[in-house]
């Protein structure tokens, strides 16, 4: 097909640059979130992530302020900073909120109090007074600088190591692992068996069972919520990690049985009669020979499943519970957009932690996804 | 017990439980029930394989029957009580669900998401899967489009949410399309999340974005897997490029795309999260997933709940009978 494309330079170009185009419309967006959470609060605030990488001029928050006193031919004297290690370039700056760009860097302002302060391209400030200001509350200066690009760790160390009331990310995250893995694990040998039997059994209403499975496929989980709570109570384990469990290894093992039966049901006959002529059992068979061979369709059913779970908000919520403690990483950014919605660096941090290891499984294991999702829907 | 634990142990005792399960009622079966010696040792044998096709799918019926076939009809049994499901009201609960404003509400903007979702997912997954699978560089563009299948609703809400962004007029925009907008020559910054009518749309392109991946990786195996002489021919006859796709490859591959349409129309009618998420169905974005969601746990009516799950339910069926009609077909 590449002729076809290649006999016209320009229809390849034109292929080339609408790949680009969308590709960068489906990255984008993730980017953003990315970037954003690696900017502080003021910068995010200040302009779009987009120009991150540019020197960027924007009014900062009001600095106040301090330092000793000294004094110098009779005239008392402060001198410092305003950024203090950082490096920034003063354009504009004021002493009065309503006229925050009063004055030009390097020009001299004057205090209604009397005092005299001059500001610096560079941000030394110098405050000068005939009287001593000892007792004198500092004033605030309104400054408008340049600063170059700036990232930091510092969201995901508050995020992660010092959360405020209501927010822990770091035990969300321990939750979610707690739900998924188990979550993962037992549905597939549930399923590997039945898949088996299904597959390479026979027996009356055989076909009857894998209709049924390809039906129980698109029921709607919304309809198990009360009846399960229910069931959940009644048998005495209520809400908890038990509940999730049990809900996810239910409502993951139709797709399971279907992946895995279809897959077994792919591999050459001949392996499997003589492996029957030779005396050995259908448990045998499964074991040692559908198993392994099986693993790429279960490596595709693990993937799908760990990704579900991890992902999942409704099932966690409605089986595990909506404190605090018992809050999975999607329950608790969904609490976050609410109680923290302007707050962009906690929110991104927050949320580029809970689809980190998903991602990271994603681009690892690409190949077992793509596998599955082509058993599952392509025939 | 601390969960973590709690984890570990459930594992091993699941997946211990699992191995014993098959391990010993097979031995039972065949050492204890139907020996395979002794004068009845063929009709014990083919006893045995009988019965054992049942040992390896009872714990997988049992699951299925009990989490997904039983509370089918168990939310249609409650979806005829009243609120704390004790009184028979008969079908009170859909007639009062019909005078709800939000139920219409929901309905409309499930309509828009059934008719505007799928349709879009699908075209660009298509168009995703032609371009790229033309180019040298064709992994790396899907691996990056296939992407946000990762994430989850949840934080792609997110995501989105920062890019719907708005600041009051005047202030620099940090969401790039309020900022799109102003550069393009808008005169204010727009609140798109709570626009009428259209913040249905902004939602639907979250869903959109993520199910892209899924419709292009499955589409670009079809595309792959059209005959090369049919494309020959063509070239022959002297079609161009455009003809070759809208009439060579895509009526090929109509039986998939057919597929990949309902698998997504099935994740529309259950979506969730990303209207949770987002705007928790306010300014007329209710969609039914929600709603019911609001009536079991925040209105405390199991009735009604329970009813308008059902109206998910109904919704599904069409592509439930389908699915099962094509597999039978299959099976023969």
């Amino acid at each position: 097909m590449d002729n076809i494309a290649g006999s016209k330079p320009a229809l390849t170009w034109a292929v080339h640059i609408s790949a680009v185009l969308l590709v960068a419309l489906w990255v984008f967006p993730t980017l953003g979130l990315l970037v954003s959470s690696f900017r502080t609060s003021d910068q995010i605030a200040s302009s779009g992530w987009w120009r991150a990488l540019s020197t960027q001029e924007s009014q900062m928050p009001a600095i106040r302020l301090s330092g000793t006193e000294t004094q110098k031919d009779g005239v008392f004297v402060i001198e410092g900073n305003l950024f203090e290690g950082s490096s920034a370039t003063v354009a504009r700056w004021g002493i009065n909120s309503r006229d925050p760009e009063a004055y030009a860097a390097g020009e001299t302002g004057a205090l209604q109090s009397g005092e005299a302060l001059t500001v610096t391209e560079t941000g030394s400030y110098t405050l000068s007074s005939t009287q001593s200001m000892a007792d004198l509350r500092m004033p605030r200066v309104f400054v408008t600088a340049s600063q170059p690009p700036q990232f930091t760790l510092q969201n995901y160390d508050t995020v992660l190591f010092k959360p405020a009331v209501g927010q822990s990310v770091g035990k969300a995250f321990l939750n979610t692992l707690t739900v998924s893995i188990p979550a993962t694990i037992i549905p597939i040998l549930i399923a590997a068996f039945a898949a088996y039997a299904l597959a390479w059994m026979e027996f009356p209403g055989r076909a009857l069972l894998v209709a049924a499975v390809v039906g129980l496929l698109v029921v709607p989980l919304q309809l198990a919520l009360i009846p399960l709570l229910q069931f959940h109570n009644a048998i005495g384990i209520g809400k908890g990690y038990y509940g999730v469990w049990l809900a996810h290894t239910g409502f993951g093992l139709p797709l399971a049985i279907y992946l895995l039966r279809n897959y077994m049901a792919g591999l050459p006959r001949d392996i499997i009669e003589n492996a029957k002529v030779d005396g050995a059992t259908d448990f045998q068979i499964f074991t040692r020979i559908i198993l392994p061979l099986s693993f790429p369709a279960l490596a595709s059913f693990a993937i799908f499943q760990f990704l579900w779970t991890w992902n999942d908000l409704l099932v966690a919520m409605v089986f595990l519970g909506t404190t605090q403690d018992e809050m999975v990483l999607t329950g608790t950014l969904l609490n976050l957009m609410g109680s923290r919605g302007g707050d962009w660096e906690i929110l991104s941090a927050s949320a580029f932690i809970s689809i980190a290891v998903p991602l990271v499984v994603f681009f690892a294991m690409q190949k077992y996804l793509v596998r599955g999702l082509l058993a599952g829907s392509v025939k | 017990m601390h969960p973590a634990l709690q984890a570990i142990q459930t594992i091993v005792i699941g997946v211990g439980g699992c191995i014993g399960y098959f391990y010993f009622s097979n031995l039972l079966l065949d050492k204890v029930l139907f020996p395979a010696r002794g004068p009845q040792a063929g009709r014990n044998i083919s006893r045995a394989n009988m019965i054992r096709p049942w040992l390896f799918l009872l714990p997988a019926m049992i699951a299925l029957g009990l989490y997904l076939a039983y509370p089918v009809f168990a939310t249609f049994k409650l979806s005829l009580f009243d609120k704390s499901g004790e009184t028979f009201v008969g079908f009170g609960n859909y007639a009062q669900m019909m005078t709800e404003a939000k139920f219409w509400e929901s309905m409309r903007s499930n309509a828009l998401w059934l008719l505007f979702v799928p349709a879009a997912s699908t075209a660009f997954g298509l168009l995703a899967a032609q371009l790229t699978d033309r180019i040298w560089w064709g992994n790396i563009a899907k691996s990056l489009i296939f992407m946000p299948m990762a994430i989850s609703f949840v934080g792609a809400s997110v995501i989105w949410k920062l890019i719907y962004d708005v600041r009051p007029e005047g202030a620099e925009q940090i969401g790039i399309l309020n900022a799109l907008y102003l550069a393009l020559g808008g005169d204010a910054p727009q609140q798109w999340l709570t626009m009428p009518f259209w913040n249905n749309f902004f939602l639907m392109a979250v869903l959109i974005w993520i199910q892209t991946g899924f419709a292009m990786v499955i589409l670009s195996a079809a595309l792959r897997g059209v005959p090369e002489d049919t494309i020959e021919a063509a070239i022959l006859d002297g079609a161009n490029p455009f003809q070759i796709f809208f009439k060579i490859k895509v009526p090929q591959i109509m039986g998939t795309i057919v597929v990949v349409w309902t698998t997504i129309t099935i994740v529309v009618l259950k979506v969730f999260d990303i209207v949770r998420a987002m705007t928790n169905g306010q300014w007329g974005t209710q969609v039914l997933a929600n709603y019911m969601y609001d009536k079991l746990f925040t209105s405390l009516d199991w009735g009604v709940g329970s009813a308008s799950a059902m109206v998910i339910m109904l919704l599904v069926t069409p592509i439930l009978v389908w699915n099962v009609y094509n597999a039978r077909k299959e099976m023969r």
